[in-house]
């Protein structure tokens, strides 16, 4: 916990409202980001991953969203409330990010090459000229050859998308990169392409990237550290080593349950039973607690609180921390 | 492959519409007589035999001959002249008129569909100029103006406003939400620039297809307006208005209202069919 913290989310709460009922898209979520640090943040559909990273780069639909309560600071800088215009400089310059579905990302009827360059020239004090020739370094830099600047999206396959996507964010070296599902769209080849190209420029820029999935695979193989979301908040958050050898949630637990092994022979995969709780009348307790099949009555009555169980692994859950 | 990607770079989207257009014969027809006429209209003083305005009583109300291919009106004044000249106010009227409709209103509806505290202002009040019919509108309007050339081309854009207003806006509500306007944001882009460079271009395709069925559109109305003697006055030579000339010698001398007549019906069609030609090369579903 010692070195600088690039990103820190205490306590966030967003609720959407919709007809009249508070959807309850985030609760109380902590999060830290370090420098040049890999996070991944892993939950089902719905359980407000994707919440989470608009609210960080402030572009939560107001209304219906709302940040409710918390704090999301960047280098020590309060971003919740932040200026319009602050918050323009931060995005694409300090903090970028990419999309999930590279087919509708970028723009039909601008050059590839112009998109890229265009994020260049918002944060940088750079000649047209040389701004084409970055865009077009950019574009070597993700595997396409810079003779394509001058081609429009529909010439690309969704792979190649992904990639001029990917140059964008990283066009004016963001310190934090979030991806949410950045491979989601793709096929499996491309995804492990992608993934390897996101892995090598990490480390080349020395960038900090919240990498949003729900494929625990993806996340073993980049992320230094994981954060497990369920239902807005999260319930066990560690490193890699620690959630996935030392298991402490009963949700993540059961979301290995529901991977197959290539070692073992299982003949049926167990999944967790039950379905997400509607976000518009969350369980009293703990969010979990339908589902788990360790739940007690305390369980159901009161909201257990992260807590460290062993150092920088922080668990949700009751029976995690030996307080049965 | 290197000779493949040369043959498609620089494609961008227009390109293909264009490709498309250029196999649709008729279309592309209407386009080079538009462009034609386009540029008689320009070099009108250069291309007339004789005088406009010049009154000649030895040969009135003659028939087409090669001395007067359009034969003469009752004054003697040569049809021909006046036909080439009158297409300086039909034609440009026709193109000046939906051009500033297209810009004004394509401006409303950028501004309607991205802002939300403007839209209902701003499209109640294209309501109400939709909800009277085009010719009261327009008689009232000019009316109210005064009955003069420029006055007819203000009434004009007014009316031809609204189409462009509201198909900008319904562009712009569909395009706002994708994912791409999300994630040039999410870059650090301000909102004028999202909207010159990110909605306005894509909002544009129908667009055109709106320019080129409203400039028929609009030489039509002009050409009603003139007749009635809400528009060009006599001794202009507007083309609605040279039927209306024509209107009293229908029997004696046919030809001086049938060749105006004829030469708007010319225009009209073509701007038409360019328009649907258009229509067809932007509609995906008839890909092939």
């Amino acid at each position: 916990m010692e070195e600088k913290k690039l990103l820190e989310i205490k306590n966030l709460v967003i609720q959407y409202e919709v007809n009249k009922v508070i959807v309850e898209a985030v609760n109380g979520l902590d999060l830290e980001v370090g420098e040049g640090e890999c996070v991944g943040l892993v939950g089902e559909t719905g359980a407000g991953k994707t919440t989470t990273a608009l609210s960080i780069m402030g572009l939560i639909p107001d209304p219906p969203g709302r940040i409710v309560s918390g704090s999301i600071k960047y280098q020590g800088e309060e971003l919740i409330g932040a200026k319009e215009k602050r918050m323009r400089q931060i995005r694409g310059r300090e903090i970028s990010m990419i999309f999930q579905d590279p087919m509708t990302s970028l723009n039909p009827v601008l050059k590839v090459g112009d998109q890229i360059m265009e994020v260049i020239l918002l944060h940088e004090k750079l000649s047209k000229a040389d701004a084409t020739r970055k865009a077009q370094e950019m574009l070597e830099m993700v595997g396409i050859p810079a003779n394509r600047y001058e081609e429009y999206p529909h010439q690309f396959s969704g792979g190649m998308k992904q990639r001029v996507m990917i140059a964008c964010a990283l066009a004016c070296n963001p310190h934090l990169l979030i991806a949410d599902e950045p491979t989601t769209a793709l096929d499996v080849t491309i995804q492990a392409q992608v993934l390897e190209l996101i892995a090598g420029l990490k480390e080349n820029f020395n960038t900090a990237m919240l990498l949003i999935t729900h494929d625990l695979g993806v996340v073993a193989e980049v992320c230094d550290r994981v954060a497990v979301m369920y239902a807005g908040s999260i319930v066990e958050r560690g490193t890699i080593r620690d959630v996935y050898k030392n298991t402490l949630h009963p949700y993540t637990e059961g979301l290995f349950g529901s991977l197959p092994n290539l070692d073992e022979d299982t003949d049926r995969l167990k999944p967790i039973a039950g379905m997400m709780p509607d976000p518009s009348d969350l369980p009293k307790g703990c969010a979990f607690s339908p589902r788990c099949p360790k739940a007690t009555d305390r369980c159901r009555e009161e909201r257990p609180q992260a807590a460290e169980a062993t150092p920088g692994h922080f668990v949700a859950c009751f029976h995690a921390a030996g307080e049965d | 492959m290197s000779i493949f990607r040369k043959k498609n770079a620089k494609k961008g989207p227009m390109a293909e519409v264009w490709r498309k257009l250029k196999k649709n014969k008729w279309a592309m027809v209407s386009l080079f007589i538009i462009i034609f006429l386009i540029l008689v209209a320009l070099f009108a003083p250069l291309l007339c035999p004789y005088d406009y305005a010049l009154q000649d009583y030895e040969h009135v109300l003659e028939v087409p001959s090669w001395a007067h291919p359009f034969g003469t009106d009752n004054f003697g004044r040569d049809i021909f002249s006046r036909v080439i000249f009158g297409s300086r106010y039909t034609v440009l009227i026709g193109f000046g008129c939906i051009t500033v409709s297209a810009v004004v209103g394509i401006a409303l509806g950028l501004i309607a569909g991205y802002y939300k505290k403007l839209d209902g202002l701003i499209m109640r009040s294209i309501d109400i100029v939709i909800g009277m019919p085009a010719m009261t509108l327009l008689m009232c309007l000019i009316a109210v103006m005064g009955i003069s050339l420029r006055n007819m081309c203000i009434a004009l854009c007014i009316t031809h406003i609204p189409s462009f207003a509201r198909v900008t806006r319904a562009q712009v509500l569909t395009l706002k939400n994708q994912e791409f306007i999300e994630a040039s944001v999410a870059l650090g882009a301000n909102k004028k620039r999202i909207m010159l460079k990110h909605i306005l271009p894509n909002a544009l395709a129908p667009n055109i297809i709106e320019y080129s069925l409203g400039a028929g559109g609009v030489v039509l109305w002009s050409a009603s307006l003139s007749f009635i003697g809400m528009g060009v006055q006599s001794p202009t030579p507007e083309w609605g208005l040279l039927i209306s000339e024509g209107r009293q010698y229908l029997r004696t001398a046919p030809h001086m209202a049938i060749i105006p007549g004829l030469t708007i019906i010319l225009l009209t069609f073509v701007l038409n069919y360019l328009g649907d030609g258009l229509r067809d090369a932007m509609d995906p579903r008839l890909n092939k």
